[in-house]
């Protein structure tokens, strides 16, 4: 049941002045989902949870405005009762997840290649400052190019530039029509198909290629899905797959697994790598192949090395790694001590989340 | 208020001996192309704000990153001010010199590096311009979407820093959304490496913050670029209005219905008037509004949405609507938009372009107040808008030689764009702040969120040496542009009407 609205601004800012002040570490949690993705973070819990509620919404403009504290779910409600959606198709990993935590971790779901990533459809944003302000950046327009862009710099910076406590998006309508096929094949062969239909105009919204089949999603005008849906064949899929996908519910996830679980980003169009032959490694392709599910027993070294040198960057999944994110480039990393050191000079959003010295 | 930099107000500039700093540069760089002659240094005082013109102390027309490298380690050492400059054709004055700078042109970086059809991207120069990416991508049925009226001549690197949008991005997304990697030197002549070849990159979002600021936190020496497959097909619908909010309200029916076209614009009288007469698009003269529609997509469900949208203008009150027939027509439909500027130009000496946004609800209210601030101060005002997401360019035209009218037009232009941020809009969707905007940043933000941009800025460039001046107004500035100025709604003249 969706809760009443509640604007907690003002305690928030004084929670933040005074650990400013006495210099005490905050830990930011929305409805601890995502605990496990980054590093261990030592601080007084500050909860955005009562910081709830739709401040505004206006299905016409295809722009919500939520507060860091609401539910996924609500927020999904929200818009399935205007018949539109978040294009980015953001995992839960759980009931309690909130919208601070889906734009802070940044993370997006199968359909993210075509329709783009959270911080694509994030057009502004409030923030609450080290010195305990809260201020707005860009809005509620679909374009705004004064100043430069904090609310996508929030987004996937996890907390630990400011404190988020509300967020406006881009949203979109949903498709007239959806299919959801499967189609046997080699993986080879997936991947020559997936880059030849890369280049058509055809409505595909996201591809996996699992237990020896590419899983594909149509979505778009009633015509175009049902003229690509003959084109390609294929089986049935139920769309609750792509469900199970995101929110990692798919049996190569599950928990029993020793091996711990790697994000594997790479770009477009890359081969299988060596080590994806390994016989102690199982592979899940979604994005079609630009994200990569691993489960496998070489050390991470040897695999964030693997992955780099296809242009890509490796994460570790499973919870309690003392590197989640793959290390930064000295000048990247420089910048991005900069950054911090500017706009929380205490150290006190979420230290070390992301890294050791962020 | 002057926009020409004023140490006062922006802040003191480090004062360095022209000669000295040349020589410093010669022998540093012995192979870089050094302007320093007032004759050489002339065609690149302005950019496409051509109202306001600067000669730099220097122009550097490096041919090598290294000497992009080896340049600004040089200012960084000696003080000096650096201004990037793409193709000059902004709008906001964010490539103007600074008589104390050097003025660095990345027009000689011009070579497309990579086309991989495959993975569907781009690795270009920052020199390339804007259209030439498409050009090379069209072999393979890909195109690069962002397209800025000026895609002929603009460039990559300053689509970039602008963050350029073009007539298509409601549906395929403005620059930011369409790189993927870019190359960048900081004025500290560190390279680095933002963002990747992956759909995402470990760490924070640099891409995004570089995307849009303007020159001032590094330069940009490479693109990577998503491609996209061309749309099979697409169709343009011409609906004509007897009145601009009825033309308005049908661009949020459209949207209302459903339907995210890929081009939806809309232009007003005085702007369908200059187009017609300058390149003849078939737009109808007697119309007080028409929209653009352009729907494209598979063939099939093009045509089913042409039929929805027909079905919604029509209830809208649209009083013809016309389908392009052909390719084209279709290209004949766009031309009239995509020169509305220059159109425009030719119905008086000069033209001021404004470049806000707003909720497109609010369009009515804002064009009210656009028609009367045009009575009040006697300039016409064409209205060409970027309807789909919200992006007016009211069009102020003025004649700089009768005395007072420049000052008159950017009175005007400043009111308009106040009026979008009272509506809940920006001060600029695509143009950027440059130097033209730098008092208009007082009104949307405050100074605490200014002081967080300026804390932003120190991160990668502590001593304000890139750019300095554009973007984001010193607090003393703001200051001083509050007290003679419309702020926190206490007003000069309350006795003058407000919309
Ligand atoms: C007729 C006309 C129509 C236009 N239509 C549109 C439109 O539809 N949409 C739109 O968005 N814009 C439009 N513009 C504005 C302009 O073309 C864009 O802002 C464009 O992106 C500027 O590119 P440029 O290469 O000319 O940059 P410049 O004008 O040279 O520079 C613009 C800014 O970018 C910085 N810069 C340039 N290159 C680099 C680099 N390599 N690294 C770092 N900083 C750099 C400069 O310092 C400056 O601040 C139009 C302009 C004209 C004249």
């Amino acid at each position: 049941m969706a809760r009443q609205h509640q604007d907690m601004a003002e305690a928030l800012c004084e929670r933040v002045r005074q650990a400013d002040h006495d210099k005490t570490p905050l830990k930011i949690v929305g409805g601890d989902t995502k605990a496990f993705y980054g590093r261990r973070v030592e601080g007084d819990i500050l909860s955005t949870r009562d910081h709830h509620g739709i401040s505004h919404y206006d299905p016409v403009e295809l722009i919500i405005s939520v507060r860091a504290g609401t539910l996924i779910s609500e927020l999904e409600a929200a818009l399935d009762a205007e018949g539109q959606r978040l294009p980015f198709e953001p995992p839960h990993f759980g009931e309690s997840a909130t919208v601070g935590g889906m734009i802070a971790t940044g993370l997006s779901g199968p359909r993210r290649p075509w329709a783009g990533s959270v911080r694509d459809f994030v057009l502004g944003s409030r923030i609450i400052t080290h010195e305990g302000k809260h201020l707005r950046f860009g809005g509620e327009v679909m374009k705004n190019v004064a100043g430069y862009d904090l609310s996508r710099l929030m987004a996937g910076a996890q907390g630990t530039l400011g404190l988020l406590t509300e967020v406006s998006l881009k949203v979109l309508p949903k498709p007239t029509a959806t299919h959801s096929l499967r189609l046997a094949m080699p993986l080879a062969s997936a991947l020559e198909s997936l880059a030849e239909w890369g280049r058509q105009p055809l409505p595909i919204t996201a591809a996996a290629y699992h237990d020896g089949a590419l899983h594909l999603r149509l979505e778009g005008g009633p015509s175009s899905v049902a003229a690509t849906r003959e084109r390609l064949g294929g089986d049935v899929l139920d769309d609750e797959f792509w469900t199970q996908l995101r929110e990692h519910q798919l049996p190569f996830f599950a928990d029993t697994d020793e091996r711990p679980l790697w994000r594997l980003s790479l770009p477009n169009n890359t081969p299988a790598l060596e080590l994806e032959t390994r016989s102690d490694t199982d592979v899940l392709y979604d994005w079609g192949g630009a994200q990569r599910w691993v489960r496998t027993s070489i050390d991470g070294r040897s695999l964030r090395d693997a992955v780099a040198t296809a242009g890509g960057h490796a994460t570790c999944y499973t919870p309690g790694a003392s590197d989640p994110f793959m290390p930064l480039a000295p000048s990247v990393a420089k910048y991005h001590r900069r950054l911090k050191a500017t706009l929380d000079p205490n150290g006190i959003f979420n230290p070390g989340r992301l890294y050791a010295e962020v | 208020m002057n926009i020409l930099y004023d140490e006062r107000l922006d802040g003191e500039l480090p004062a360095n001996d022209k000669q000295q700093v040349l020589e410093r540069l010669q022998h540093a760089l012995p192979s870089l192309t050094l302007l320093h002659r007032e004759e050489d240094l002339r065609p690149f005082e302005c950019d496409g704000l051509s109202a306001y013109r600067v000669l730099p102390m220097l122009v550097a027309l490096p041919d090598t990153l290294e000497q992009v490298e080896q340049l600004m380690r040089t200012c960084h050492d000696m003080g000096v001010p650096v201004v990037t400059r793409g193709a000059g054709t902004g709008l906001s004055g964010g490539a103007l010199p600074l008589e104390q700078g050097v003025l660095l042109v990345m027009s000689r970086f011009k070579q497309i590096l990579e086309v991989d059809p495959d993975a569907r991207v781009a690795r270009v120069q920052p020199g390339v311009r804007n259209l030439a990416i498409s050009e090379a991508a069209a072999p393979y049925g890909l195109y690069y979407a962002p397209d800025p009226s000026s895609q002929i001549a603009c460039s990559i690197g300053g689509n970039v820093a602008e963050n350029a949008g073009g007539v298509h991005c409601l549906k395929y997304g403005l620059t930011v959304h369409n790189v993927l990697k870019i190359e960048v030197i900081t004025i500290e002549g560190e390279r680095m490496t933002i963002g990747s070849d992956a759909f995402d990159s470990p760490g924070f979002d640099l891409l995004a913050l570089f995307t849009g600021s303007e020159g001032m936190l590094g330069v940009v020496t490479e693109v990577t670029v998503k491609l996209l497959p061309q749309p099979e097909n697409a169709k343009v619908l011409m609906a004509s209005f007897d009145d601009v909010e009825k033309a308005g309200k049908a661009v949020g029916d459209i949207i209302a219905a459903g339907i995210i076209p890929g081009g939806l614009e809309m232009m007003d009288k005085l702007a369908i008037k200059a187009a017609e007469d300058f390149v003849h698009a078939g737009y109808p003269m007697e119309a007080e509004a028409i929209l653009l529609c352009e729907l494209d997509g598979v063939e099939a469900d093009v045509d089913d949405d042409c039929d929805t949208v027909r079905g919604v203008l029509e209830g809208a009150g649209a009083i013809d609507i016309s389908l392009a027939r052909d390719d084209a027509e279709r290209a004949r439909f766009w031309a009239g938009r995509k020169n509305a500027f220059p159109a425009v130009g030719r119905m008086a000496p000069d033209y001021y372009c404004m470049d806000g946004t707003i909720p497109r609800r609010e369009l009515p209210r804002v064009l009210k107040g656009i028609a009367a601030l045009s009575e009040e101060s006697g300039l016409p005002v064409a209205n060409v808008f970027h309807a789909g997401d919200g992006n007016m360019h009211p069009l102020v035209l003025f004649d700089t030689n009768k005395p007072g009218e420049l000052e008159l037009a950017e009175e005007v232009g400043g009111k308009i764009l106040e009026l979008c941020v009272e509506a809940g809009g920006s001060i600029t969707g695509e143009h950027g702040v440059g130097r033209e905007k730098i008092n208009q940043m007082c009104t949307q933000f405050q100074p605490d969120e200014i002081t967080v941009f300026h804390a932003v800025k120190a991160a990668f460039d502590e001593r304000r040496l890139l750019n300095p001046g554009k973007n984001i107004p010193t607090l003393q500035r703001c200051a001083e542009f509050g007290a003679m100025h419309v702020h926190n709604n206490e007003l000069p003249h309350p006795d003058l009407p407000r919309f």
